[in-house]
């Protein structure tokens, strides 16, 4: 079995999480005999070449493979994006204006033809072109390798044009993965459009589209309306090899409880400090870090400013390599009262590094983790009590700091990616699962 | 009877923090970024405070005495000239040694005890006191509460450790339809007179003079004198940063040279006489009481004290600071005395400030910080770092 795999990033530069699962399903991929072209905007040249084949779409120039401008088109249907939106227009404007945007079309295409683009590979201001560019390389790098893969797998919506320009002009089946959706992202009322049009024309076209938790396989299902029977849960994996755990010398001898992570709307910050309030009025000895930033950081700061808090409850901003494992080493809690996350993979980080983590049912982690301490995202009292028993009994920490590492090092990427090679062999035979 | 002029200078520097992480916290009990200190230092003597000691030096030996001025110096920026300018002391030495010049008290640290806590409001007040009898070999006889703040309980306070002046702002929330250019005195203690600033004239100087999109741009010395002779009242007084002649207004727009001269353009006229406060609350009677329950203070549009206490991280700061007090006497422990005098300057409350809007330009000319909540952080992580070294002293006390 091969695959084309479409990424955004892949380590050692990475910004999110999708570069290290990516790596883990790669690597896992291996393990089980598939092998791996991967396709991703700008590499740098040191990644790990000896998992997969590595592509840098920077490195390709857009070809002319196909007969002319019009036929190419005519089978992927680009999205043109960053063309600005007009109300109000009658049938015979609505035309003229369709009309126009094509000939810009064909012609920004045809002038790219030829070219290569220079993609930053980054999360910028010009994403979206960069999206769009990367369907058109995508496309040739397909067409260029059509005798050396089976299948097409794309991780997110950022690479899933890529993936359809790929099966469009192969014709070989397509899966989609799901790492995070609009919902994830904003609130119900302030998604992306423009993003959730993108992911929902990659789930329809897909032949699989493959989710990271069952939680995130329901609002595929209920959000974008796609065919349960094609929705498929792989839950994520967590890659520990060669880590030595962190032994570092901690100035505070009170006890450390620690949020991490980006501090925003979906990741529940404002309920680990009413949490951490609540803790403090009935124990000293403790301290709180909120370890991150984010567009709520500064309402945090201040809510815990009026909660009269501040000498307890730490902030530490951003924290960079090391850092994290450092932060990890220190706690003795760890809480992700996540509003809605699709997987989490730093709870398993925590009990790896022998920190019993709290988190919510609200995470797709919590699918897969007996050993976490599970609560709903807004049961403040919940999460206090929690964190209480934690700290004070000092039996149920040591069993589930012992437990939680052994469970989470049970969770491989061989046993998850067995799971995709079997995807990838039915939608192979059948263009259909089960 | 001439009109007196009373100008004062504030001469004060922080003592900046150091960038202080959590991961700091019970490791690294280092709080000060003495290379900031030091550079800034180093620019302010040479722009400022040495040729500005020179000049004012100049105009008192030309005008044989009849110019006056008088300082209020922070221990804060005492401590820094001692390790990084020593020779700016010694300026001020020379001033002191004309008999021109008087020396106000303050609070040592620049801080806020006044409002937070009498019992280390004393302290820093004695402290200062003596510091300043120690260095210009007189004992302060006027107070300047840290930012002009003053209130009817600050007054009672000041009165009772031995003042019998006190300056604050004109701030027209309390004078109404009053002039600043009169003496006044505090409700409680009659003997406690107060000079008020008149902001208008000062911040004429201070403030306006280099902008070019000011009406009256550029001021010059008959200008000024001309307003100073339109005002009623028995005494204009014209209290500022001494930082403004060379630091805030760079040598460039001209305001050293502006002050070289404006003392002959004055002096000349004949109507005026310099004189130090301590003089001019000998000379001139009090006209009426002021009545202050709120504090007032010379900062912002408010003229109150919003400008440090203003919002929920400030506050949260102040109290969580002042509450070490109790323990720290229980310990009495000289080095950490030295900290919280440190950690009580105002100016880290002042970089929490989110008054954007209309001072926020002032302020964030002042600020090391590029937000009031990194401000928070930094100052938070420092003195969690503080108290913990407090409770250890504390739990050795009682073992002991």
């Amino acid at each position: 079995m091969r695959v084309l795999m479409f990424g955004w990033e892949f380590p050692p530069h990475i910004a999110g999480g999708l570069g290290t699962a990516c790596y883990g399903i790669v690597k896992g991929l291996a393990y089980n005999g598939v092998e791996t072209l991967f396709v991703m905007p700008s590499a740098s040249g040191d990644e790990d070449g000896s998992v997969a084949k590595i592509i840098s779409a920077s490195d390709v120039p857009v070809d002319s493979f196909s007969h002319s401008v019009d036929e190419f088109l005519d089978k992927v249907r680009f999205v043109r994006i960053g063309s600005n939106m007009i109300p109000y227009v009658d049938p015979g404007e609505f035309h003229e204006m369709v009309e126009s945007e094509r000939r810009l079309q064909q012609e920004s295409f045809t002038k790219h033809i030829g070219q290569k683009y220079r993609f930053s590979g980054r999360y910028g201001s010009n994403l979206m072109e960069e999206v769009a560019r990367y369907a058109m390389v995508g496309g040739t790098i397909a067409m260029e390798h059509r005798d050396e893969f089976d299948v097409i797998h794309a991780h997110d919506w950022l690479t899933y044009l890529a993936g359809i320009a790929a099966k469009e002009l192969t014709g070989k089946p397509l899966v989609v993965h799901v790492h995070a959706t609009s919902f994830d992202r904003g609130t119900e009322d302030q998604i992306d459009t423009r993003v959730f049009d993108i992911e929902k024309r990659g789930m329809m076209e897909a032949d699989c589209v493959v989710t990271v938790s069952d939680l995130t396989r329901g609002i595929v299902i209920n959000k974008y309306g796609i065919d349960p029977a094609k929705v498929v849960t792989v839950h994520n994996a967590v890659d520990f090899s060669g880590r030595e755990n962190l032994q570092v010398d901690r100035g505070i001898r009170d006890k450390i409880v620690t949020f991490l992570g980006r501090i925003t709307f979906q990741k529940g910050p404002e309920y680990f400090i009413e949490a951490a309030a609540k803790v403090l009025k009935r124990t000293s000895g403790v301290r709180f870090v909120m370890a991150g930033s984010g567009d709520m950081m500064n309402r945090c700061i201040r809510h815990v400013a009026r909660l009269g808090i501040s000498d307890r409850f730490h902030f530490t901003g951003f924290l960079r390599g090391m850092e994290v494992q450092k932060m990890f080493a220190m706690s003795d809690v760890y809480v992700m009262p996540s509003v809605s996350e699709p997987f989490g993979i730093s709870p398993l980080e925590a009990m790896r590094s022998n920190v019993p983590s709290i988190i919510s049912f609200q995470s797709g982690a919590a699918e897969v983790l007996k050993y976490a301490f599970k609560v709903d995202f807004w049961d403040v009292d919940a999460i206090a009590d929690c964190i209480y028993a934690l700290l004070t009994y000092p039996a149920l920490s040591a069993f589930a700091v012992k437990q939680g590492y052994d469970e989470v090092n049970r969770l491989k990427w061989n046993a998850a990616t067995a799971k995709l090679k079997h995807i990838y062999e039915s939608v192979v035979s059948s263009k259909g699962v089960q | 009877m001439k009109k007196s002029i009373c100008m004062y200078f504030q001469v004060h520097q922080p003592t900046r923090l150091r960038q202080y992480r959590f991961f700091d916290i019970g490791k690294d009990s280092h709080y000060y970024d003495g290379f900031a200190d030091r550079t800034i230092l180093r620019r302010v003597a040479d722009r400022c405070y040495l040729p500005m000691n020179e000049l004012l030096l100049d105009l008192i030996q030309r005008y044989k005495g009849a110019f006056k001025v008088a300082f209020s110096i922070t221990g804060s920026v005492m401590e820094q000239f001692d390790r990084y300018a020593p020779e700016v002391i010694d300026g001020f030495r020379r001033l002191a040694a004309t008999g021109a010049v008087e020396f106000l008290g303050e609070t040592y640290y620049h801080s806020l005890a006044s409002l937070a806590h009498p019992g280390e409001f004393r302290h820093q007040v004695e402290k200062h006191a003596k510091l300043m009898e120690d260095t210009f070999g007189r004992r302060p006889v006027t107070f300047r509460n840290t930012e002009l703040i003053y209130s009817d309980g600050i007054g009672k306070l000041v009165y009772d450790l031995g003042f019998k002046t006190m300056l604050t702002e004109g701030a027209r929330h309390i004078l109404g339809w009053k002039s600043p250019d009169y003496v006044y005195c505090d409700a409680a203690q009659p003997k406690l007179k107060l000079l008020l600033r008149n902001y208008s004239l000062s911040d004429d100087i201070a403030f306006r003079f280099s902008d070019k999109g000011w009406k009256d741009w550029p001021l010059t010395g008959e200008k000024y004198l001309s307003w100073l002779k339109a005002t009623e009242g028995d005494v204009i007084n014209l209290f500022m940063d001494y930082e403004t002649f060379g630091e805030h207004q760079r040598a460039s727009t001209g305001i050293l040279d502006f002050m070289r001269y404006l003392p002959g353009v004055i002096l000349e006229d004949g109507s005026f006489e310099f004189l130090t406060p301590a003089q001019v609350a000998r000379k001139h009677k009090a006209i009426a009481s002021l009545q202050v329950q709120d504090p007032v203070s010379w900062a912002d549009e408010e003229r109150d004290v919003t400008a440090w206490l203003g919002n929920e991280l400030q506050q949260e700061a102040y109290n969580k600071l002042y509450d070490q007090a109790e323990k720290l006497a229980l310990v009495g422990d000289p080095i950490l005395w030295n900290e919280f005098g440190h950690l009580q300057e105002s100016d880290h409350l002042y970089y929490m400030c989110t008054k954007f809007f209309s001072d926020g330009e002032v302020h964030k000319y002042f600020n090391p910080y590029p937000s009031p909540y990194e401000a928070f952080i930094n100052y938070m992580n420092v003195l969690s770092d503080f108290i913990i070294r407090i409770d250890d002293a504390v739990a050795l006390k009682r073992e002991t």
